[in-house]
């Protein structure tokens, strides 16, 4: 039997509203309550004095760019980065190549990210078949392979029928329905925010209603429907009012929100550095403190990182025609510490805790993110007071496509354990 | 007095008071050498200026070419169908392959906001911006000063009005920068659609009504007003826009009579500007093409020849 007791920590359960002082058990890959008196003196020990013990943090928003797009991303290297921001599981786009809108395609991943994956890897299959917007991709049978729910990510499902009909028929399986919420005829060819900025830069706008738009939409649906739907990657404040008014009347809307939007802003763009590049794109000070209220009210109850790796050579081009999107499971933590907890202390520790497991765990119904006895043993130990400065250098992804190189941070994840086994540390 | 110390010229944005006065200054001395029978100085010999337009132009290309002529330089122009760019080869990489034939100066024309900086950011040779997207054109926003200083003697307090596509324009952008920084009065003019209150954001005024400039402005500025596929959606068609914001012959005879008519061209006559006001004694247009040279000429010597290089 393996035995391992992570001791002294400051255990932070939100799960299981627990914040105390104690050693947390694992035995066998699942957390015990106690441990017996014969495994107590053949445990390994792990020293949590002074750390934070949080249940493994999960993200359910991830580009690993397997199959078809190897140069970006793989599996290994995503889930290596996923473990070195201190997540245990993640949630994979199905926008690769192949699209993943087909049982097969979703079993080659879980049997790469099997032999591979560092951290558990979970799948979402395709709305619709090839991401184009049009007909069903195979829910049933994708499901059967696994998917933990569906999303046309980086893609928006335009015709109101169509995604009216992929929210009846997803019911039927109790398949969650994420969306990226665009508007392709009011956003065109946007770029950035459209505000001063991209005024002044000359930069097709991508302005706050290209997402609103479709965030009413998905809200209206969802009440149509009687069928719940998650908003991916919500960037204006505009959107925050949507959801919390929809919310309020009980609507079946939820929403993440991603640290770049609430960290950095349109005028980052001055430079026009590809880096700062992504879709939705990043807005202004007024968005971030809305997308903040949002997150101290409860508005937002998942966090999630949009980690989308791109190939130097790719995103090092004209800015309108560099990919969108940063890599982010390395900064995730840190950013939201440093920002929700230390800077503008909109909500606690524990909060931030809950946001990043057991919220994602609940509405994807993953059997993860608590450290109830006789769960999964996914583990971070977070060092919420550890200053750092991220260092592009040593990053585990396979591409370098971050804004937050050189800067530093207050809070780290130190020590990622998936199943009782360290699959990272400091 | 102000020295120049820029190896590009991307835009104007950034550029201080001090620093476009002597853009101007410099300009106006070799304007003074295209007077000259000989019109060539040695200042850029055995340079190489490269023409690397990757969107089309022949006047600021030509333009180019001739003020780089009459430096000394040597020049190579390079057009976007015969670049390799058409082959799959990034824009770093081609204008890498540039430099390393030696170039000294890249003059960059691209469909790309950013592209000029990209490249200025990228390279050791000096970067002129010819036009990138509609970000910036800062020659064309110097050559448009440079007019109106030379007829007027001064930009500050000039009234200068702006009429056209302004959310589009590069050279809108250019002209405001530089008039704002040296002090002149700036309403732009055009349909809600094209001329957003965020312009309000660069210093400028913004009117939709062409009346509210027409008696009291020192330059009108009109810019090419294009009607494509991409733009259908913001004016409903040619006909409507020259109704509400051309310069026909009853505007134009509410113009001041030391008004300007300024237009970076190609115009097209009877649209943003009736054909006979085009040519008519208030009408700049040539003027600015001559000038365009002369400030082409002082942006080279500045960025690639060195101050200590004699005119």
């Amino acid at each position: 039997m393996s035995v391992l007791k992570i001791a002294n920590g400051r255990i932070i359960d939100p799960a299981n509203g627990r914040d105390e002082i104690a050693d947390l058990w694992i035995e066998d890959g699942r957390i015990v309550s106690s441990a017996t008196r014969d495994s107590r003196s053949s445990a390994a020990v792990i020293d949590a004095a002074g750390l934070v013990v949080a249940p493994g943090l999960i993200d359910l928003h991830v580009h690993f760019r397997e199959p078809g797009q190897s140069h970006k991303e793989t599996i290994a290297t995503g889930a290596a980065a996923a473990a070195a921001g201190g997540f245990t599981s993640v949630v994979c786009m199905p926008n690769t190549s192949p699209v993943a809108d087909s049982p097969a395609t979703i079993s080659w991943i879980h049997e790469r990210a099997a032999q591979v994956a560092k951290v558990n890897v979970f799948c979402t299959g395709a709305i619709t078949k090839g991401l184009k917007g049009e007909e069903l991709a195979p829910m049933a049978s994708m499901k059967n392979a696994g998917i933990v729910a569906i999303t046309d990510d980086g893609h928006c499902v335009q015709s109101h029928e169509v995604m009216r009909r992929a929210l009846e028929y997803a019911r039927m399986f109790d398949l969650p329905l994420l969306d990226h919420c665009q508007d392709y005829s009011i956003v065109a060819d946007g770029i950035m925010h459209e505000g001063e900025w991209s005024v002044r830069l000359g930069l097709p706008g991508w302005p706050r209603v290209g997402e609103e738009l479709i965030v009413m939409r998905n809200i209206l649906l969802s009440e149509l429907c009687d069928a719940p739907i998650h908003c991916q990657h919500i960037s204006s404040g505009g959107s925050i009012r949507l959801l919390r008014e929809a919310k309020a009347r009980g609507v079946k809307i939820s929403a993440e929100v991603c640290p770049h939007h609430i960290a950095l802003t349109d005028e980052s763009l001055k430079g026009y550095d590809s880096n700062f590049k992504m879709n939705p794109p990043l807005r202004t000070e007024r968005d971030i403190e809305q997308l903040v209220e949002g997150i101290a009210d409860g508005t937002i109850e998942i966090l999630a990182s949009d980690h989308a790796p791109h190939a130097a050579y790719e995103k090092e081009v004209e800015l309108d025609q560099a990919p969108f999107g940063i890599l982010g499971l390395e900064t995730e933590f840190a950013i939201f510490c440093d920002v929700l907890v230390h800077g503008r202390k909109a909500i606690g520790l524990p909060r931030l805790i809950e946001l990043l497991t057991v919220n994602p765990a609940k509405l994807l119904r993953l059997d993860r993110g608590t450290l109830s006895a006789g769960a999964h043993a996914d583990v971070t130990l977070l060092d919420p007071d550890l200053e750092w400065t991220y260092d592009l250098g040593r990053t585990c992804s396979a591409s370098r496509n971050s804004p937050f190189h050189g800067h530093s941070f207050r809070g780290r994840a130190v020590r990622t354990i998936v199943a009782g086994e360290t699959v990272w540390a400091l | 007095m102000t020295a120049w110390t820029h190896k590009d010229l991307v835009a104007l944005d950034a550029l201080s008071a001090g620093e476009i006065t002597l853009l101007l200054d410099t300009a106006k001395a070799f304007k003074g050498v295209g007077q000259r029978t000989l019109k060539k100085v040695p200042a850029l010999r055995g340079k190489t200026l490269v023409n690397f337009f990757v969107e089309p132009s022949t006047r600021t290309r030509t333009s180019f070419e001739l003020a780089a002529m009459r430096l000394s330089a040597d020049v190579v122009n390079i057009a976007a169908t015969a670049s390799s760019l058409q082959k799959g080869e990034t824009l770093k990489d081609t204008a890498r392959n540039l430099e390393a034939l030696l170039a000294d100066i890249i003059v960059l024309r691209h469909s790309s906001a950013g592209a000029a900086q990209f490249l200025a950011e990228r390279l050791q040779a000096s970067v002129i911006n010819a036009g990138d997207g509609s970000h910036e054109h800062p020659t064309q926003g110097l050559l448009d000063v440079f007019t109106m200083r030379e007829r007027f003697g001064r930009i500050e307090g000039l009234k200068v009005a702006i009429v056209g596509d302004i959310l589009f324009s590069r050279v809108a952008r250019s002209n405001v920068h530089a008039l704002v920084t040296l002090g002149a009065e700036v309403t732009l003019v055009g349909p809600t659609t094209l001329v957003p209150h965020t312009l309000e954001s660069l210093g400028a005024r913004v009117t939709h009504r062409i009346d509210d400039v027409l008696e009291t402005t020192d330059v009108i500025n009109l810019l090419r007003i294009q009607h494509e596929r991409q733009r259908k959606e913001y004016f409903p068609s040619l006909g409507e826009y020259t109704a509400l914001f051309g310069l026909t012959k009853a505007r134009a005879a509410r113009l001041q009579p030391g008004c300007l008519i300024m237009h970076p061209g190609p115009i097209n006559r009877g649209v943003e500007i009736d054909s006979d006001m085009a040519d008519g004694p208030h009408s700049v247009i040539l003027e600015q093409v001559t000038n365009g040279l002369a400030v082409r000429m002082a942006v080279l010597y500045l960025c690639a020849g060195g101050a200590g290089a004699a005119l």
